[in-house]
């Protein structure tokens, strides 16, 4: 690990302390700021969170070698821990600590492209279906059904057999195209009972077509389970992806994912550990950092928890 | 008379409640027609269909449960808005004819500053700017009466009073000046002082502008100084209609006679207690009484008024049809001396 890689590691870490001490200093701004502090684990989450988002943005320069730079084949393959190579080294001779910052690139992006997809199309047909209703509603619905009970890997193991090897963004489009059923479920039932509001009659009374209707009323007011469950959803989209990888049929070699990294790594379990060891901690960091933030934001983004903390009015 | 703005005539809207308890007729046979820069008032207790009868003329009513029957006639200028395309009478809601809701807390979306919900419309009609947008909905909260308008535009819903969401919700109606405003109990959740706020900006307005109001209320203090001609409303149907002071001085109907005495006087302490002097309460839209269906709960009613359903007559004095009553003591005058 040469100085540059260290001071900017360093400067990651100061960066996401940084954030999290912002992000503390204004919670007292707003309600819901406050709300979401009051997880413990928010901050935390926070935390995890931007550490890893600035290694995915800095890579290059916390990263000691490229992603797929083979450094000496015969000496430093399988290298334990080391002050230069502090994750060691991989059966390629290649630095793990510089191919999980890259990988970091490869999964955070994965998790949130997909991840943005899935959101945009659920919201969409949620809002629709539950705003017509009638016989849109059914057809979408039993999309739906149909969507949840055909299991999601079968579909990807289709699309292999189709494409031999799967380019990325087909890859992400495909996670994301068999990702959105829950969300639309889950806004279909709130745009449901928000078409019922005073303030939706309002908006037609007041010459609004069905189109402004849906996304200037509807959708802004589901905005809070949209984007809890978009947080949440990243973490399955990024294990998905972990797993995909780990058959052989995601993110291709040698871009570096943390899922094809531990796929990489798995036959040394025994004899070299630390390249597995690391990316799937990263994974489950990175989850568990998502699903406290998700826990947080929907508690911090629901009105209605308001008369139990404070009295001043509701914000989104 | 002034040109005729709106005429409508035998409007008749059911709702197909669910687990088959039949067929809500809750507005059953309205016919009225509003002048350019008329006041009309519709009054009538609660569940009487005078919310109904609003939706209907925008043809906002939910499809299903609800439907406004073949028959029914709505013209604005010369045009059927029960045989309009979508995109026309969109073209008309908030710019021709614009409505005021009930409920001032929940008919403005929470997640919007007032600002943009008063500039929408104006988006929506005349494609205004954003920047233009914002400066209209200035110039309308300043036209609304709220102190310090340039704060307030960017203000959120949950900020506001109720008198003062009630303000926003009349700028939103009246942006693109519409020629008809239609105001559902704009005062109905507001405070006492706040109602009367409310109702002279309401009259100032009219004035200013030169639209055509219709007022709904269930109370008839409320129109009182307000509205040209009343139309009073029972059970989905029109009982009486007459010009204001004639319906005050000789009311007609029986149920309107209950409404004026039950109207709270200046000197009473409680101004809400309302309606003590009908005895009942008004049945279910899915159960008209048969015959007169205000039979019930008259003191006069006879066994003609059970069986027999009264139509509207005239009872004018000058003009024919300026006033008319549903009550078969029209036509048996006599009858009324033998008051219980
Ligand atoms: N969406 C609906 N579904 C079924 N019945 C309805 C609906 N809306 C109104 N009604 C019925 O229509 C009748 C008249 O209601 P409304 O016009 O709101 O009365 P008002 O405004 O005079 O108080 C009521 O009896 C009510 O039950
Ligand atoms: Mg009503």
């Amino acid at each position: 690990m040469n100085l540059r890689a260290t001071l900017a590691l360093l400067g990651a870490l100061a960066l996401a302390l940084f954030v999290v001490g912002e992000a503390r200093r204004h919670a007292a701004a707003t309600p819901a700021r406050r709300r979401f502090f009051r997880h413990r684990p928010a901050a935390w989450g926070l935390f995890v969170l931007s550490f890893f988002v600035t290694l995915a943005i800095a890579a290059p320069w916390v990263a000691p070698y490229g992603p797929s730079v083979t450094l000496e084949i015969v000496t430093l393959k399988n290298q334990p821990p080391s002050l230069l190579h502090p994750l060691g080294t991989d059966l390629y001779s290649r630095d793990v600590w510089s191919r999980l910052v890259y990988g970091s690139r490869v999964s955070l992006s994965i998790g949130a492209l997909a991840m943005l997809v899935a959101v945009t199309v659920g919201a969409v047909v949620g809002a629709v279906a539950g705003y017509v209703r009638r016989w849109v509603d059914t057809a979408l619905m039993r999309l739906v059904d149909v969507g949840l009970a055909v299991p999601r890997i079968f579909l990807m193991l289709m699309a292999i057999a189709l494409w031999q090897r799967l380019p990325l963004a087909l890859f992400v489009l495909l996670i994301g195209l068999t990702g959105w059923f829950g969300t639309s479920r889950l806004v279909r039932a709130e745009v449901l009972t928000l078409r019922e509001r005073d303030f939706v009659a309002a908006a037609r009374g007041l010459g609004a077509g069905p189109a402004r209707i849906i996304l200037r009323h509807v959708l802004p007011n589901v905005a809070a389970p949209i984007i809890v469950s978009a947080a949440l959803g990243i973490g399955n989209v990024m294990l998905l992806e972990a797993g995909l990888s780990f058959l052989g049929i995601g993110v291709p070699p040698p871009l570096p994912s943390w899922g094809n990294m531990i796929a990489d790594g798995a036959a040394q379990l025994a004899t070299a550990p630390w390249t597995t060891l690391f990316p799937g901690l990263a994974i489950a960091l990175v989850v568990m950092a998502l699903n406290a933030v998700g826990d947080a934001l929907r508690d911090a983004l629901d009105p209605r928890r308001e008369a139990e903390w404070d009295t001043d009015g509701a914000t989104l | 008379m002034t040109e005729l703005l709106l005429r409508v005539r035998d409007l008749r809207t059911y709702f197909v409640t669910e687990q088959g308890r039949g067929t809500a007729r809750a507005v059953d046979g309205v016919s009225f027609d509003l002048h350019a820069g008329e006041t009309l008032g519709i009054v009538g207790e609660s569940g009487c269909g005078k919310t109904v009868t609003s939706l209907s003329l925008l043809r906002l009513i939910p499809e299903p449960p609800g439907h406004i029957l073949p028959g029914s006639f709505i013209e604005l200028e010369g045009r059927n808005l029960l045989t309009l395309a979508p995109k026309a009478l969109r073209a008309i809601r908030g710019n021709e004819m614009a409505m005021i809701f009930q409920e001032p807390m929940t008919s403005l979306n929470p997640v919007f500053t007032v600002g943009d919900q008063i500039a929408e419309a104006a988006i929506v009609h005349q494609g205004l700017s954003r920047r233009a947008a914002r400066a209209r909905a200035i110039e309308m909260l300043k036209l609304v009466g709220l102190p310090d308008p340039e704060t307030r535009v960017d203000h959120y819903p949950h900020q506001l009073s109720g008198g003062m969401r009630q303000r926003v919700m009349i700028a939103m109606a009246l942006v693109c000046g519409p020629k008809v405003l239609i105001a559902d109990e704009p005062t109905t959740a507001l405070d006492v002082t706040i109602q009367a706020q409310i109702l002279e900006l309401l009259n100032r307005l009219q004035d200013e502008l030169g639209m055509a109001v219709i007022l709904i209320t269930h109370d008839l203090g409320i129109v009182a100084g307000t509205v040209d001609r009343v139309l009073v409303m029972y059970a989905g149907q029109v009982v009486e209609s007459a010009p204001t002071p004639e319906l005050f001085a000789r009311p007609l109907h029986p149920y309107t006679e209950g409404l004026l005495a039950s109207v709270p006087r200046l000197d009473t302490p409680h101004p809400r207690r309302r309606l003590h002097s009908i005895p009942g309460q008004v049945p279910a839209a899915t159960a008209w009484p048969a015959g007169c269906r205000f039979h019930p709960r008259c003191p006069y009613a006879w066994d003609r008024c059970t069986v027999e359903e009264p139509p509207l007559l005239d009872a004018g004095k000058g003009e024919p049809a300026s006033h008319v009553v549903r009550c078969w003591l029209l036509a048996e005058p006599a009858r009324r001396t033998r008051q219980p």
